[in-house]
């Protein structure tokens, strides 16, 4: 566990690319197995648990320490695991320090109650960058800026192969991965590739420009709409059926709705969706199935699931990935047709002959499940289906997000890199009270779309001018004579009984400070409700 | 009992003692001062008369010319003066060279001042000698429970460890100018490690200090760069204050690996900030168990709480029954400064 943790520490702070490479190299020459094949699929996502609720952590952290003193002490760090890494009262010699492969294999094993003595054992004998390694790797967390393709460049470092030989046995081999180390340490020969239901890399798009279109034929383009859900991709593979986030996280157990309904023998990429009827619903009702392990029959039937089908991967055995997208459409609307499965529909292609009537359609959406669409995605009807965001074939065409002005009131310090400065806002509207005066009321709260510089200007301007505080919340001077003016950014709005102003932004981000604009010229709730998303 | 405070009571210049009329670590120039090391934000230049160590003295010279005060007086460790009636003695806080604990002795109170101190063996200067006392002024730089170093060799041991895995790269070590770059070296040494040590031009006059003080640096040189030579430092160690790390000063080494030897390295978000590499969690300061291990030790009548983390150290007393209040004195950095 101590090596593992070293390399999580050095690989969190190194940023060039080369650098990680040399500790990745490194570690997975000089650990043993299985070490080194636990730590590779938990740096590459292969291993996720969620083992360890936050919840459990606070409370076994607060049956050790004084739960004022811990407040203090998350209010500074800003992250739990962190902060519970760092405060665990140290027991030394209370145990022995585990190893990875212990971890994994009592996880793999103990039941939930068990795994909790665990824990707290395994965190009285390790020291602080073990604790933190720990509780982010069973928290599910790890973040080290580690992608796949980066762990198997270094793999490939280590064996003196190519890259493109590690990835086409990659997705045969599963952790800790002791064929693969004993092919490229050279003492067996290469594993084989074979894994039906597999996931495949998924293609994804840039963001078109203006300028964009100047150089592109709109005749070269199929355009769909951009459906607000999450990306998945749907496996039925010799009796193999999962269902994949973009990532490559199995999602099928939060979704057994769909799994029932992939009736098919292929590989489909399309959105996953709350449908009711065929209608998309919002965002907001997806969000209720996200995040769960199980869906129970009650949540399935409030929050029934489906796939808007908008690419196919692998017909029966065939893969279709190098034929151009005009090709793969054809066959994925036989396709989705043939296998008339309840949970998947097609996702409809929009005919169009000039940009600016593409625009139009754009701007002014039709009724029904368009008009919560997040925009339109462009594919060149040529493009062969290639992993990663290649620059060219794919673009998406996103809505132009509402603005408003509002202005700052509470200010909470940040998590993560921003821990230490006040970089999480609430920020109000104007609304007029009972007695017809202008009071602020809180729409809404952002994190980030600010630089780092704006941020310390902001937190300069908090700290500043901070009237009351309520626990880590800074209350912020604001009045129709003084106060920060925000632009604010957001996707859309809907009503919500949770805010006391009625409303809650979708995706609201600072789009620039308003330093020159006077508090009293903000907007008003009644602009705000003017920008309601349809019902 | 006479109320400590009319011992000793703070002020916009400091902490102040008015039967004996002098300050202790003010931080505007006074006629009369004690100090107790020789960082800038406790020694400045421009008082009356200085009381201090022998090294802080050389330490103020060094910095601010020969003639920083009006006149001084060198005291040793254990050695007591009188002022007007009070007794001022000097005993050793283990910060950096030459630091010393105020111990004001008057109308039958103890009071200690510790200025800054830590706890763990340092091999530029003796360790921190606990005074049995009715009031303890404590620094609380690092008075945060999150807080909690590891030993020094095991960060200087991944620093080496990192030099072996890089030797394409100049690894540059942001440390305080006085005390903690000297302490690094000291520690390098004690590893093992046997080359030259490449240095900022800031720290030179402050090294040859520490040797002229007994304490053995081995093979030092100016981390300068002749015309197109770049790749000499590739595979060394330089050394250089926290400021000219992220510098144009740092452009001319080999592929630069930015580490940096403060306490509060311990956090993640504050070592991701200024852009560091390699975080090494060495400091001169008392950390939250060594804060609490000293209270718990000398168990004083009331503590006094200076600059830092005053809000946890208070709850800290308050859990145990111990008396103590926040001074809320200003002028010391509770930053990045000399952490």
């Amino acid at each position: 566990m101590r090596a593992f943790a070293n390399l999580l520490d050095r690989l969190a702070f190194t940023p060039q690319r080369n650098g990680k490479l040399t500790l990745l190299r490194d570690f997975m020459r000089d650990q043993p197995d299985p070490e080194r094949g636990w730590a590779l699929a938990a740096l590459t996502g292969a291993l996720s648990f969620d083992a360890a609720k936050p919840a459990f952590i606070r409370k076994a952290i607060e049956a050790r320490m004084d739960s004022a003193l811990f407040a203090l002490s998350y209010d500074y760090v800003g992250d739990l695991a962190e902060t519970v890494a760092l405060v665990w009262p140290a027991k030394p010699g209370a145990n022995r320090e585990p190893e990875l492969a212990e971890v994994v294999d009592a996880l793999r094993t103990a039941t939930r109650a068990e795994v909790q003595k665990l824990l707290e054992s395994w965190l009285d004998a390790l020291d602080p960058d073990g604790r933190w390694a720990l509780l982010k790797l069973l928290t599910g967390g790890l973040r080290v800026g580690v992608s796949a393709r980066l762990a198997k460049q270094a793999l490939a470092d280590l064996g003196g192969v190519e890259v493109s030989e590690i990835e086409e046995v990659w997705h045969g081999q599963s952790p800790p991965f002791e064929d693969l180390f004993t092919w490229l340490e050279k003492r067996s020969d290469k594993p084989t590739a074979d894994a039906p239901g597999r996931f495949r890399p998924v293609m994804l798009a840039h963001a078109i420009e203006d300028a964009d279109f100047a150089k592109l034929d709109a005749k070269d383009f199929a355009a769909e709409w951009k459906w607000d859900g999450i990306r998945v991709q749907a496996v039925n593979e010799r009796g193999q059926k999962k269902l994949y986030s973009r990532t490559g996280d199995n999602i099928g157990t939060s979704f057994p709705d769909v799994i029932d309904f992939l009736n098919f023998e292929g590989v489909i990429d399309g959105e996953l969706l709350v449908m009711r009827d065929g209608a998309v619903a919002s965002f907001g009702d997806l969000q209720q199935r996200l995040n769960r392990k199980t869906a129970d029959a009650k949540l399935i039937a409030k929050f029934p699931a489906a796939i808007r089908a908008y690419d196919l991967l692998l017909e029966g055995e065939t893969d279709l990935r190098h034929l151009p997208f005009r090709e793969r459409r054809s066959r994925l609307e036989a396709f989705v047709g043939k296998a008339n499965s309840p949970r998947i529909d097609l996702s409809p292609l929009q005919s169009f002959s000039s940009w600016e009537e593409l625009a139009a359609l754009r701007t002014d959406p039709p009724e029904g499940d368009p008009r919560i669409a997040e925009g339109l995605m462009l594919k060149r009807w040529d493009s062969i289906y290639e992993a990663g965001r290649p620059k060219g074939p794919w673009f998406k065409w996103k809505r132009d997000p509402h603005l408003i002005d509002a202005v700052l009131m509470y200010a909470q310090r940040g998590h993560g890199k921003r821990s230490g400065f006040y970089s999480d806002y609430t920020f109000g509207v104007w609304r007029e009270d009972s007695n017809g005066d202008r009071q602020l009321t809180p729409v809404g709260k952002a994190y980030f779309g600010f630089t780092d510089e704006e941020l310390k200007q902001i937190d300069k301007f908090v700290r500043d001018n901070t009237v009351d505080r309520f626990g880590p919340v800074r209350v912020v001077k604001a009045n129709r004579d003084f106060g920060l003016v925000f632009e604010v950014a957001f996707e859309g709005l809907q009503r919500s009984t949770r805010h006391k102003s009625g409303v809650a932004m979708r995706f609201p981000r600072i789009n620039r400070l308003r330093w020159d604009k006077p508090a009293r010229e903000a907007d008003e709730l009644s602009t705000l409700e003017k920008m309601l998303d349809p019902a | 009992m006479p109320k400590p405070e009319s011992v000793l009571c703070p002020s916009p210049a400091g902490l102040y003692c008015p039967p004996g009329d002098f300050y202790i670590d003010p931080v505007r120039p006074v006629a009369r001062a004690v100090i107790t090391h020789g960082h800038s934000d406790h020694a400045r230049s421009g008082h009356g008369s200085v009381l201090a160590t022998a090294e802080t003295l050389a330490i103020m010279a060094a910095r601010y010319g020969e003639d920083f005060a009006g006149s001084t007086e060198a005291l040793r460790y254990g050695q007591t003066v009188e002022r007007d009636g009070v007794e001022i003695t000097l005993v050793p806080a283990g910060h950096i060279l030459g630091s010393a604990q105020a111990v004001v002795r008057a109308k039958g109170l103890t009071i200690v001042v510790s200025g800054d101190y830590k706890r763990r063996r340092d091999p530029t200067c003796p360790p921190f000698e606990p005074v049995p006392c009715d009031v303890f002024v404590t620094e609380a730089t690092f008075g945060i429970p999150v807080f909690n170093f590891p030993d020094a060799s095991d960060e200087i041991a991944r620093l080496l460890k990192s030099v072996a895995q890089f030797p394409e790269r100049t690894h540059l070590v942001g440390a305080y100018a006085l005390g903690k770059a000297q302490r690094i070296i000291c520690l390098l040494r004690e590893a093992g490690y046997d080359k030259p040590i490449y240095v900022h031009g800031a720290m030179q006059n402050l090294n040859i200090l520490y040797e002229r003080f007994g304490i053995d640096l081995g093979p030092i040189e100016p981390a300068t760069v002749e015309k197109g030579k770049k790749k000499d430092f590739a595979g060394t160690i330089v050394i250089a204050p926290p400021s000219a790390i992220d510098d144009r000063w740092s452009r001319r080494f080999a592929d630069p690996l930015p580490a940096f030897a403060s306490g509060w390295m311990r956090v993640r978000a504050r070592a991701r900030q200024r852009q560091v590499e390699l975080p090494l969690v060495i400091s001169d300061h008392a950390d939250w168990s060594e804060l609490t291990a000293t209270l718990e030790e000398i168990r004083p009548g009331e503590v006094w709480i200076t600059h830092g983390g005053e809000e946890a150290l208070l709850r800290w007393c308050e859990l145990r029954g111990q008396k103590a209040r926040a001074l809320s004195l200003v002028g010391y950095d509770e930053d990045e400064g000399e952490a």
